[in-house]
């Protein structure tokens, strides 16, 4: 029991990661990630709503038909999605208009409806819970990774604007890492999304193949 | 696997419509009130970036009227004091920047100078075009006090005018000096009805 819940959650930060193995989700992954701070915000937001979905799906599961599972998936995550944006509407209101149309577009992020059909529907409420906290981590992972690098590469600032996440009192957490003008703007716009993912991609398969190695070359000393 | 009658699948469908919805709108009553007030602040607070509080007296958020010119909408916030006409507060948007709408807010005194103009929405380059907000550079605050006298000529340097323009981004000034320029010389025609 225990093994597989460890199971569960290594697949969602690491072997399954939905944005950097799955590669789903990429369109608020790639649109929203210029800051870190946007990135918590919106990977927040999908862990949320995979939370949600997940158990909702999962607590469900015997009254969804199956010929019918995917309008009720989309009906239910897309009802999700519409509560958390009007929660962020009234209590993160300058975090909402920043990350804007990317929060009804949770609806279309692939990673949600497809562990409700890969897991949520197929198992009990806990793992679920689960398995929707571990995707989730792990695809906000992906996101404030590859935000702060374009952040840092972009403007060389770290957690700018951590107040509409933290209030008032974050207002000063911006870290200054070298000077605004001497920053590389392609990391801001569109194309340092997609050269910030590969490279993330490249970095894990990178220290993948290291480790397989590595483990490969203490068996042989054992042999 | 025996696949049930239809008849249940649809009525299936239908209660879980009802249900999600009912779970929704009770969000929406739960949430409503404080995302219309969160609405007013943010207008009044950018409302606020272009006139002095001190300068009026009124229900500046609310007391508006609605202008067209052509395919321009313009949306006109009356300043007074004590009643009497102080300044009009004009958004506007001008589609001919380099990325997009850039949505404007411009402040005209009745005594005939612009009082000042901030960019409300924009995606210009960042690095380049973004100089037009005030958190990048103090461009924008070359319109503060500027006699509308003269209107005719205002351009940017490349045009021939006063305005800078930025190393590299010509194409946002010279967009946004020409919508003021626009839009003041609208309110010029027109200040007998806005002040109605």
């Amino acid at each position: 029991m225990r093994s597989d819940y460890s199971k569960i959650l290594s697949n969602g930060l690491w072997h399954n990661n939905q944005a950097l193995v799955a590669l789903l989700g990429l369109c608020p992954l790639l649109a929203v990630s210029n800051t870190v701070i946007n990135s918590l915000g919106l990977g927040l937001a999908t862990t949320l709503t995979l939370i949600l979905s997940n158990l909702l799906v999962s607590s469900l599961r015997q009254f969804i038909l199956p010929e019918i599972r995917l309008p009720l998936f989309v009906l239910i995550i897309a009802g999700v999605v519409t509560i958390i944006e009007l929660i962020m509407h009234a209590w993160f209101y300058e975090l909402y208009k920043i990350l804007g149309i990317f929060i009804p577009l949770i609806v279309t992020n692939c990673a949600i409806i497809g562990r409700a059909e890969v897991f949520a529907s197929k198992n009990r409420i806990m793992p679920s819970i689960l398995d929707a906290l571990a995707m989730g981590l792990g695809f906000s992972f992906a996101l404030i990774v590859l935000g702060g690098f374009r952040e840092l590469l972009g403007s060389g600032t770290l957690l700018t604007q951590a107040d509409l996440l933290f209030g008032d009192a974050a207002k000063d957490w911006k870290i200054n890492v070298f000077d605004d003008n001497s920053g590389i703007l392609l990391a801001i716009l569109p194309p340092g999304a997609f050269i910030g993912l590969g490279l993330l991609i490249a970095l894990k398969n990178a220290f993948e193949l290291r480790l397989k190695a590595t483990k490969s070359a203490t068996s042989k000393i054992y042999e | 696997m025996t696949s049930s009658p239809p008849v249940i699948a649809a009525l299936r469908i239908g209660l879980f419509s009802f249900i999600i919805v009912g779970l929704v709108s009770l969000v929406y009553h739960g949430t409503k009130d404080k995302i219309a007030d969160n609405e007013r602040r943010a207008l009044l607070q950018s409302l606020q970036s272009v006139i002095d509080k001190r300068r009026y007296d009124n229900d500046l958020a609310n007391d508006k009227i609605q202008l067209q010119s052509g395919e321009q909408a313009y949306t006109v916030y009356r300043a007074r004091q004590a009643g009497k006409p102080i300044a009009s507060i004009i958004t506007s948007t001008t589609t001919q920047g380099y990325n997009g709408d850039i949505d404007l807010l411009i402040a005209i005194n009745v005594s005939g100078t612009i009082n000042a103009v901030r960019v409300l929405n924009h995606r210009e380059t960042p690095g380049l075009g973004d100089a037009i907000e005030l958190k990048k550079s103090n461009w924008i605050l070359s319109f503060n006090q500027l006699a509308i006298k003269g209107l005719e000529q205002w351009a940017v340097k490349r045009d021939g005018g006063n305005f800078d323009q930025f190393t590299g981004a010509t194409i946002t000034p010279r967009a946004i000096v020409n919508e003021v320029k626009n839009t003041t010389l609208f309110f010029q025609q027109h200040q007998h009805e806005i002040f109605q």
